[in-house]
């Protein structure tokens, strides 16, 4: 999306002066407080440009590298039906990294270089994707709260103040939808399936939990990018209110399904007309965040792996274009 | 990793009858791959009936900061609208 032209942009901008960098800057901050959106040719603080980078970038090697828990069942789903369903799925989640890293390219940045920094281990992607696929429950699990937690924080991206990025959403959040539903369906089949069946929804539902409400990010007190996020309106709600409502909606889901969320303080409360829960265990989302998790190794790997064993079709790929290039150049000549 | 395929950008028609529209942008070695690409990542639910690719640098587009000079000329016309002429009430079909 117009990538080149922004980079001769970039250059004519190192010119302006501090007294007018301040009138842009309340100019750009006037538009995003009349909720006009940011488009990539238009100017803003280096700083707004660095944090989209970073958040899309980061959203975007989430969609990839959360294509490898679910990946891991889809030669062993139950069913051909529930093979389609997760092989849909899978491929949605590749697509939403593509829309992403297309987003984030507006900005600036190259998709290789994004790809580097994910390969190199330098950029982050949600911890959530580091637990393990145990069992074809967690295919359920997953759905129903990883990404009832995702469409929860995504939705509100929606109207976010760039463009790009709210558009991208868009067509993100209509597609994750089916993906919650069919988590739920698979938790439904076997909440209602045979004791072993239902224990391993219960099981799944266990270690599913704490990681999907830590989705939402560090409480608003310690969470260092949420003021000045809300301010550029790149974020709506912090990530207290979004966990809240979250919980709210999910603790009757799961007592439809008969399943005990494991958490012995989770209680509506009256007063609050919301759930109150149990303190979070902080230190284990440091832990995986810092490359402790189960799986982070391993899902690095797999994606360097995946980057090495598809190099030959790239380079093959790139070598027919400019064959076929030079061969319809020759022929004009 | 220097080898970045171009960047194009993909237009979807929905549905004939309606314009291409602009949907997001992809890489891809050849017009060939683009097309191809295009399909798979914009069009999973049936969204298109059409698609155009364009290689992103052959885009040219007006600034963003030059705006106001470039659309100024249309801003004081309203006479170009028809709410702009007052025709009494009882004339009808106009």
């Amino acid at each position: 999306m117009y990538t080149q032209g922004l980079d001769s942009l970039g250059k004519e901008c190192l010119h302006t002066s501090a007294s007018e960098t301040a009138s842009l800057e309340e100019r750009f901050q006037a538009k995003v407080d009349a909720d006009d959106k940011i488009e990539p040719k238009d100017w803003m603080p280096d700083a707004y440009r660095q944090t989209l980078i970073r958040q899309i970038s980061q959203h975007a090697h989430s969609e990839i590298v959360g294509m490898l828990p679910e990946g891991n069942w889809i030669s062993r789903a139950p069913s051909l039906r529930r093979k389609a369903v997760l092989i849909a799925k899978v491929q949605d989640e590749g697509g939403h990294g593509m829309y992403l890293y297309s987003a984030a390219e507006t900005l600036g940045i190259s998709r290789d270089q994004m790809l580097e920094q994910l390969l190199a281990g330098t950029a982050k992607y949600s911890s959530i994707f580091n637990y393990p696929t145990l069992t074809w429950a967690d295919i359920g699990a997953i759905g129903w709260l990883v990404d009832g937690a995702a469409i929860m924080n995504q939705v509100p991206i929606c109207r976010c103040s760039y463009g790009p990025y709210a558009r991208a959403m868009v067509r993100i959040c209509k597609e994750e939808s089916f993906h919650q539903r069919q988590g739920f369906e698979i938790m439904l089949a076997l909440a209602r399936g045979t004791p072993e069946q239902k224990a391993m929804a219960q099981d799944a539902l266990n270690r599913w939990w704490w990681p999907s409400i830590m989705m939402f990010g560090p409480s608003d007190g310690d969470s260092k990018h949420t003021a000045q996020s809300m301010r550029w309106k790149i974020k709506r709600f912090t990530n207290d209110e979004l966990r809240q409502k979250f919980i709210d909606v999910t603790a009757p889901q799961a007592e439809f399904l008969g399943l005990r969320i494991p958490d012995p303080e989770l209680k509506w409360n009256e007063a609050t007309q919301h759930y109150d829960f149990g303190s979070i265990d902080w230190s284990e989302f440091q832990a995986v965040l810092k490359g402790n998790g189960p799986c982070n190794r391993e899902r690095m790997q797999a994606r360097r792996n995946a980057h090495e064993d598809g190099r030959w079709v790239r380079d093959a790929a790139a070598a027919y274009a400019a064959k076929q290039k030079s061969r319809a150049a020759s022929q004009a000549a | 990793m220097s080898n970045d395929w171009p960047l194009y950008e993909v237009f979807i028609r929905s549905r004939s009858g309606l314009e291409h529209k602009h949907v997001g942008s992809l890489h891809a070695a050849d017009t060939a791959m683009a097309l191809e690409h295009a399909r798979d990542v914009y069009t999973r639910r049936q969204e298109g009936v059409s698609i155009w690719v364009v290689r992103s640098t052959d885009i040219v587009a007006s600034d963003p900061a030059e705006a106001d000079a470039l659309f100024e000329p249309a801003r004081d016309k309203v006479y170009r609208h028809p709410t702009f002429y007052a025709i009494p009430e009882e004339v009808k079909n106009l």
